[in-house]
């Protein structure tokens, strides 16, 4: 008998929302759900069953029996693994205390339980990987509007104009957003990209810089100086909703195009042609503030000059613009429910420091890295337990080895994952979790213009001997006494209690695969935004007091990045379409597009070091040597070197990533701590490798 | 005569080689055969911006196809609407259609040791929906087109 299950994907952390079509236990059709997305949906999306169906994945709990990362594993229950944690964590608890144990998952939607957990257990160090990702765009977004980077949706669809700056829209792969992209281009819209490379999204643009790596702050300063300097602003809107404009007319004064020009290695007339254009396409110009913006040391500021030239487009609740993600309240309607509601917020203060000793950051998940040096440091107090939940630290932060060092002072190290992860791999327990397709998730609110209730159903019941997050959980939390956090026995039970307050049922997802809070897009009143600004002032801070409190300027004069020396590259990374990053490198259909990465490397550049296309390189930094196949192209930057991130993994039991490709974050040695001061995100494009032709070529024929 | 043929508006076309996959998926089939691939040429500079297009490439659904004529089994058929597809009980796995097509289009399957080929999902239209490709691009970019008889 065929069914058909409304879900939500997971095969990375867009969570397109899905119809999957089953057959006895076996998923047969997965498509975008029609409602939403027309049927689209990506390359990974439907390569979802061959991660199912994939042996090369944990099939049951697993316990280390060999040293920390040596791989010699022994298979063991549920009840056992379960136990064997929570005795752990209960020794951790009685000599340390429960601060000193940590857990980190996936940001979004469903961080509630794992947080939950952790409040419960009474620790207050629950994290996620977010500052090797977004925390600069989002703490800038704070300062200038007091909201976060979700606080508002891009309508880029109605967008005259889009402007991109090192956001590689098309291939880091949001297909609703990427299908406004479209749309907004066969509109006759304008797509102005900069990066320090061409790419998939570049190709389709009507404007393209490819600027001189770490110089995106001195374009947009440039930009915010032609658009004052032409008055080409939105006056009214600045007059009324920002404070601190004429501190920042000032500031930029020397910012000229021309000097951008030389700083960013482009043309000045081009600049101007650009300001011409966006003055022209005002209100409806958007500008990407950034995704993953954790690169440079003034990541931080350039966002921040990306979303001021969003307030002086004035385009905030136009058409077109920048729109407030509207929430349950803004329908009139309530929220679910969230489990740290029944879980006690901990006393204890946070062992990254966040919130005491770095006020600036905002607390919430705090900075994960920075747990790293109290473990190293035992202070403010040690951390002996890490649980990540989905979570590959070693994947996604600088220098692996750096990271276990830090890791060798705990007594418990766990990895709760669909996948053999790289830190899985060095932790004492492996908790497998049932894949996205065999597991229900709990009932998440997603903010928008039109607010909507999402879950995911589990399409089969799990083909190994893995469980579904919510389970694990509450097995560890009846093992330490806490079932009282967590009540419910069933997910059903669960989800009925999230919704209660909603009004709405199970039974009213059936039709559609989710709930709408309201029919139309809910926009404000634009004459009336004061108070939606949750700034100090309630207004949009050009100048934001919080950060002068703290010590830090509103505006960082530009410092031109460093080149690199002779023989060495700055190297940048970013993603393909096919892979969701460390994630999907072993998924047999994925790997089989896209089996390893590559190094791009100027052409001329390459040419000066006798490289061809193909040839094999070495990447060095320190210690580490990488070796990856060339390729040359004339459209990189000659100071920078790019990469695919996640590949070069080496877990033997992954036997299609293993070794397959080179890995950009064991490249960066010594980067583990170098963070932006003000924004919290590490600056992951601050290491330069040597490149050099490998010995590993085929020189001669030795062989018959 | 042949009634279909898929359209590709490479504008919309991002290169994230979904297609590939949805097809694969739809079909079962393992790593190995591939029936469509997205290509394009090296980057151009045009107007300043370095630019490609992409192209979409199954099976070409011959007039004439020489992949049947030369299949032993008569396994390769020709339907009415002009779809050339594989019979999979009657196929031998001996691959002679791919050596007879000028593009080597049709696949070994190494699960079945069948040859496989894109059908245009004829079970599909069959049932009134559209081809895996076409109805899964993350753009909306392919379409199932039908030619006018003329
Ligand atoms: S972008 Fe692709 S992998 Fe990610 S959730 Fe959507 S369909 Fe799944
Ligand atoms: S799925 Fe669509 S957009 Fe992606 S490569 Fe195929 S045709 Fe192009
Ligand atoms: S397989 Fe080759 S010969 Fe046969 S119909 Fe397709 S393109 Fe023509
Ligand atoms: S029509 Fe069907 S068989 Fe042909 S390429 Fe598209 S998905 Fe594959």
């Amino acid at each position: 008998m065929k069914k058909s299950v409304w879900s939500m994907c997971g095969m990375c952390t867009v969570r397109c929302p899905i119809r999957v079509e089953v057959e006895g236990n076996t998923p047969t059709w997965i498509e975008g759900n029609q409602h939403i997305l027309k049927g689209a949906l990506c390359a990974k999306g439907s390569a979802g069953p061959a991660l199912v169906a994939d042996k090369e994945r944990p099939q049951q709990p697993l316990i280390r029996k060999g040293g920390r990362g040596a791989g010699r594993w022994e298979a063991v229950s549920w009840e056992f693994a379960l136990d064997y944690v929570a005795d752990k964590l209960t020794a951790i608890i009685d000599r340390h205390g429960p601060e000193a144990i940590m857990a980190s998952s996936r940001g979004g939607p469903f961080q509630d339980l794992v947080k939950a957990f952790t409040h419960a257990m009474g620790s207050p160090n629950y994290t996620n990987h977010d500052s090797a990702c977004g925390r600069n765009v989002h703490h800038a977004s704070i300062s200038l509007f007091g909201l976060g980077r979700k606080g508002f949706i891009y309508d880029i669809k109605n967008a005259k104009h889009l402007v991109l700056f090192g956001r590689n829209i098309l291939s880091s792969l949001r297909p609703a957003e990427v299908n406004q992209v479209m749309d907004m281009l066969d509109k006759g819209g304008r797509l102005t990209y900069v990066d320090v490379r061409q790419t998939l999204t570049g190709i389709k643009a009507t404007n393209f810089f490819q600027v001189r790596p770490g110089t995106d702050y001195a374009l947009a300063l440039a930009l915010i100086h032609e658009i004052i300097k032409a008055e080409g602003y939105d006056a009214d809107f600045v007059e009324r909703y920002t404070t601190g404009f004429d501190e920042l007319a000032y500031f930029v004064e020397n910012y000229s195009a021309e000097w951008a020009a030389k700083e960013c290695g482009i043309k000045a007339k081009d600049i101007h042609e650009l300001v011409g254009q966006l003055i022209a396409d005002r209100p409806k110009v958007v500008f990407h503030p950034g995704w993953m913006l954790s690169r440079y040391n003034d990541s931080f500021y350039a966002s921040r000059a990306l979303n001021c030239l969003n307030a002086l487009m004035g385009n905030i609740e136009v058409e077109g613009g920048l729109i407030f993600a509207k929430g349950a309240g803004d329908c009139g309607g309530k929220g679910p429910r969230s489990l740290t509601e029944l879980s006690p917020k901990p006393t204890a203060k946070r062992a990254d420091g966040v919130g005491e000793v770095y006020k600036q950051f905002e607390k919430g998940p705090g900075l994960f890295h920075l747990f790293y040096k109290a473990m190293a440091t035992s202070k403010p107090y040690p951390i002996k337990g890490i649980i990540c939940v989905r979570h590959d630290p070693f994947a996604c932060f600088p220098d692996p080895k750096a990271q276990k060092e830090a890791l060798d002072n705990c007594d418990l190290i766990v990895s709760i994952d669909t996948h053999y992860s790289e830190f899985g791999w060095y932790a004492d327990v492996i908790l497998p979790e049932s894949t996205y397709l065999e597991r229900d998730s709990m009932i998440a609110l997603q903010k928008g213009m039109k607010p909507r209730l999402v879950m995911r159903n589990k399409a089969i019941e799990a083909q190994a001997n893995t469980r579904d997050l919510y389970s694990i959980i509450k097995g560890l939390a009846t093992r330490l006494g806490l079932d009282e956090y967590f009540p419910h026995n069933t997910m059903q039970d669960l989800w009925a209690w999230q919704l209660e307050p909603t009004g709405f049922s199970l039974a009213d997802f059936e039709k559609k695969g989710f709930v709408e809070y309201a029919d139309k897009p809910v926009l404000y009143d634009r004459d009336k935004l004061d108070g939606k600004f949750k700034t100090p002032s309630g207004k949009i801070e050009i100048i934001s007091q919080k950060l002068g409190e703290w010590g830090f300027p509103s505006w960082k004069p530009y410092e031109s990045p460093p080149k690199p020396p002779k023989g060495q590259y700055r190297l940048v990374f970013g993603r393909s379409p096919i892979h969701a990053h460390s994630h999907t490198i072993n998924n047999p259909l994925l790997n089989e597009l896209m089996p390893q990465n590559t190094l791009w490397i100027n052409t001329r550049e390459g040419g000066k070091m006798g490289i061809a296309e193909g040839d094999l390189v070495d990447v060095i930094s320190g210690d580490v040597t990488s070796v990856v196949i060339a390729k040359l192209t004339d459209f990189i930057h000659p100071e920078a070197v790019y990469t695919v991130h996640g590949f070069g993994r080496q877990i033997p039991l992954q036997t299609r990533a293993y070794h397959a490709g080179m890995s950009d974050q064991k490249l960066m040695k010594g980067q583990l701590q170098n963070m932006d001061p003000v924004g919290g995100g590490l600056n992951l494009c601050e290491t330069f490798v040597a490149v050099r032709k490998s010995s590993k070529n085929h020189q001669r024929k030795r062989e018959l | 005569m042949n009634t279909y043929t898929l359209y590709l508006n490479s504008k919309r076309c991002i290169g994230c080689h979904g297609c590939v996959v949805h097809c694969k998926a739809n079909k079962g089939l393992p790593v190995g055969p591939i029936l469509c691939e997205i290509s394009h040429e090296r980057l151009k500079s045009v107007r300043g911006v370095p630019k490609t297009e992409f192209k979409f490439r199954s099976c070409y659904h011959c007039e004439d196809p020489f992949c049947v004529t030369i299949c032993p089994t008569g396994a390769m058929k020709k339907r009415e609407d002009g779809i050339v597809y594989v019979d999979a009980p009657k196929c031998i796995g001996c691959m002679a259609c791919a050596g007879a097509c000028p593009w080597g289009i049709p696949q070994h399957n190494p699960e079945t040791n069948k040859a496989v080929k894109c059908d245009y999902c004829m079970d599909r239209l069959d049932a009134g929906l559209q081809p895996a490709c076409v109805t899964k691009c993350t753009t909306h970019a392919l379409k199932l087109v039908a030619m006018k008889e003329i």
